[in-house]
């Protein structure tokens, strides 16, 4: 089964009188335990579509089946549920809070599914320490650097053992070496934790390290390549 | 991480800021908190002043409110004893009273005739000892003392009279009024003499010029019937009144003697019967009850019952512009405080949009972002009502002793009445005309706080040597200033 199935999904926005549409009929699965990659030109709805993804953004038309929920029939509070027990994010201005330590932003969204104290903390310390900064746990987003910071939002998004983490371009504010070590950082927790990635990337390193590949250009999605093949899987 | 850590820390993050919205709540409330104990305070000490007076509620003979002034011995309660022992056994009363007590008001004209002067003046003739016990009530604690009437002890043809009495029928020197220049020699109106047969009665009728230190006078008053009446009267006593009009021609005298001017040789009567509670909040029930006795027990006579804000107008009129001026600097200060407090969550919600849109993707619900702003704006508002308050106790402690306990009442339980009162307006006008007085008090306490060496307790409080000394000096001056006797019972009518 495809953690994601988007079928025949549209959403325009309305600037003033004027409609943009960022998606047209846009038809796409994506495989489960995979590194998938959304590529496209600026504008062309590569965010659009993560936020659809990750039920932040309803479509106006179509379907959006998340880890076999139809996610349009819930409520908002039912979505905000739904997404701290199975989507996490990883955004491109890492988006931590800033009066929260490392260790309590990654515990945030633990907090938020209710987990008890002593798996918390568990939990907590094992992603601090597979990013390696469980020594600057105590840490405050202002002490670290961009690509510490980067590595404790992989772990929040992480913690919360979800199906699927979306990311938007998030390697875009590191330099090409931080940028590399996060991007392998991410496909190495992928395949320890068996965990759906969903990135949006024009950087050709991330593009080389996706399993699958989609380009989207003005909304509509032009090409699909997967690259690697699993078994059970259906393109 | 729970919403009320969080909203703490969001707080702390925007240091200037926090602090000046801080600081802005911090001033409403203490100028709130000051402002609205210094009404109560108004209200407490006019309210005592009027119980002091005249007690918390009157029985008088039916209409005498309306009409009685006119002609107060017509509206006299013939069996005004039985209403009192009535209401002294009353098992619902009796545990609410004080004091109950009889008192006739009257008016007529005093005169020295020695001087050649005379005026209009309203008396009150009153039970000392039942007066003396009636100005020991206090029920707000307010720092003021007043000590036992003039009359305490004199003969029974004694009164006391109002510094402007004494200074219009010209007894200023032998009742040691303060600041009674003598008046500009004025030349006698130039009309023909009397006759003669005239003169030599007046000669003959004539008493002997009382001594130079006694101040006596004749006060001509109608009595029941109509017929004038008069009687020589030693003034022992001059006191201030409060009010320039009452102080003018105010007398007060013993209850027999005004009883014997009004009615003679019948039996004596009283205009009212004044009764002083323990609480001013028992009003209510003592008015019910008492409406009862006298549609009961005491429907011999047509009698009513009015209350010391009846009595009074001033009161309600005074308390009624007080409450308007403190509401609207409450709501004005109220509604400043709320834009800057409104104003600096505006600013921290648009600058956290973006931490708002992640908290919304990682689960947190719309609710429990709303709740973290509320949380916020709730925290903000807690710290800053806190120091304001902590601010304004220490304000008011500075001030004066009795501030923290009437701040407390204020913030307490405030009387359910309406209730104000005059002492404080006393007070507060004897505050300024005491200026110098208190300018050579101050200076003898400034000179002695420094050999108070230590001063262990102050209201509960272990206070620093040197601070606990200027405080007792400014307590010490506040109760000085208060010792002030109160003007005898006048029962306002």
């Amino acid at each position: 089964m495809h953690v994601v199935a988007l079928s025949q999904v549209s959403k325009t926005y309305h600037l003033d009188a004027t409609d943009v549409p960022a998606l047209v009929g846009v038809d796409l699965q994506i495989r489960p335990d995979c590194f998938t990659v959304i590529s496209g030109a600026s504008g062309s709805g590569k965010t659009t579509l993560l936020n659809v993804i990750g039920c932040i953004d309803l479509p106006d038309s179509g379907e959006v089946v998340v880890a076999g929920e139809p996610v349009q029939k819930l409520s908002d509070d039912a979505l905000s549920d739904f997404r701290a027990r199975h989507i996490g994010f990883v955004f491109q201005n890492f988006n931590l809070l800033p009066v929260l330590t490392a260790y309590e932003n990654v515990e945030y969204p633990l907090l938020l599914s209710r987990v008890p104290a002593a798996e918390r903390k568990r939990r907590v310390e094992a992603m601090l320490d597979a990013v390696g900064l469980i020594d600057r746990a105590s840490n405050y987003p202002g002490q670290l650097s961009g690509g510490q910071r980067q590595r404790v939002a992989i772990a929040r998004a992480l913690a919360p053992s979800p199906q699927l983490v979306l990311a938007d371009e998030p390697t875009a504010n590191l330099d090409s070496v931080t940028g590399a070590a996060i991007i392998d950082l991410m496909r190495r927790m992928q395949r320890e934790l068996h965990v759906s990635f969903v990135f949006s990337s024009h950087d050709p390193k991330v593009l080389a390290a996706a399993d699958d590949a989609v380009m989207i250009t003005d909304g509509r999605i032009e090409k699909i390549e997967r690259s690697r093949s699993l078994p059970g899987s259906v393109s | 991480m729970r919403t009320l850590s969080l909203a703490l820390r969001n707080l702390l993050r925007n240091r200037r800021r926090w602090l000046t919205t801080l600081f802005a709540m911090g001033i409403g409330a203490v100028t709130i908190l000051i402002f609205g104990g210094y009404s109560t305070d108004i209200t407490y000490g006019l309210q005592t002043g009027y119980v002091l007076r005249g007690g918390h509620l009157q029985v008088q003979r039916k209409d005498y409110f309306l009409y009685g002034t006119g002609n107060p011995a017509a509206y006299g309660i013939a069996g005004y004893q039985r209403v009192i022992d009535v209401v002294k056994r009353d098992p619902v009363l009796s545990p609410m009273m004080k004091v109950v007590t009889p008192t006739i008001s009257l008016g007529g004209i005093a005169g020295n005739f020695n001087a050649g002067v005379s005026r209009t003046v309203i008396g009150a003739g009153v039970v000392v000892e039942d007066r003396n016990r009636m100005r020991q009530w206090n029920d707000y604690n307010l720092p003021i003392r007043i000590g036992p009437s003039p009359l305490t002890g004199t003969r029974e043809d004694s009164i006391v009279v109002g510094n402007g009495v004494a200074r219009v029928l010209e007894l200023c020197e032998p009742l040691g009024v303060p600041n009674c220049s003598k008046k500009t020699k004025i030349d006698k109106p130039s009309g023909p003499d009397a006759p003669a047969d005239i003169a030599a009665l007046a000669a003959l009728e004539a008493r002997p010029a009382a001594p130079k230190d006694e101040a006596r006078i004749e006060l001509l008053a109608a009595n029941v019937h109509g017929a004038p009446n008069v009687a020589s009267l030693r003034a022992v006593k001059a006191e201030r009144q409060g009010f320039k009009e009452l102080d003018d021609m105010f007398i007060g005298m013993h209850l027999t003697q005004a009883q014997r001017l009004l009615y003679g040789a019948e039996k004596p009567q009283a205009t009212a019967v004044v009764i002083q509670l323990a609480h001013t909040r028992q009003i209510p029930a003592a008015k019910a009850r008492l409406a009862e006795l006298l549609a009961t027990s005491l429907k011999d006579e047509p009698l009513e019952v009015q209350d010391f804000e009846a009595l009074n107008p001033f009161y309600g009129q005074a308390i009624g512009m007080f409450a308007a001026i403190f509401g609207f600097m409450a709501v004005l200060i109220g509604a400043i405080v709320i834009f800057t407090v409104g104003n600096t969550m505006s600013m921290a919600v648009v600058e956290r949009t973006t931490e708002i849109g992640t908290l919304r993707a990682i689960g947190l619900r719309r609710s429990g972002i709303r709740n973290l702003f509320v949380c916020e704006g709730l925290l903000l508002g807690l710290i800053g009502a806190v120091s304001g308050i902590a601010v304004a106790l220490d304000a008011v402690a500075g001030v004066g002793c009795g501030g923290r306990q009437r701040l407390s009442q204020s913030r307490g339980h405030r009387p359910d009445l309406h209730d104000p009162d005059q002492p404080l307006v006393h007070g507060r006008v004897r505050l300024q005309r005491r200026r110098a007085r208190k300018g050579r008090l101050e200076h003898a306490a400034s000179r002695a706080a420094p050999g108070l060496r230590r001063v262990p307790h102050f209201r509960g409080q272990h206070a620093r040597p040197d601070h606990a000394a200027q405080r007792f000096s400014l307590c010490h001056l506040d109760r000085r200033l208060h010792e002030v006797p109160g003007p005898d019972g006048y029962a306002a009518s």
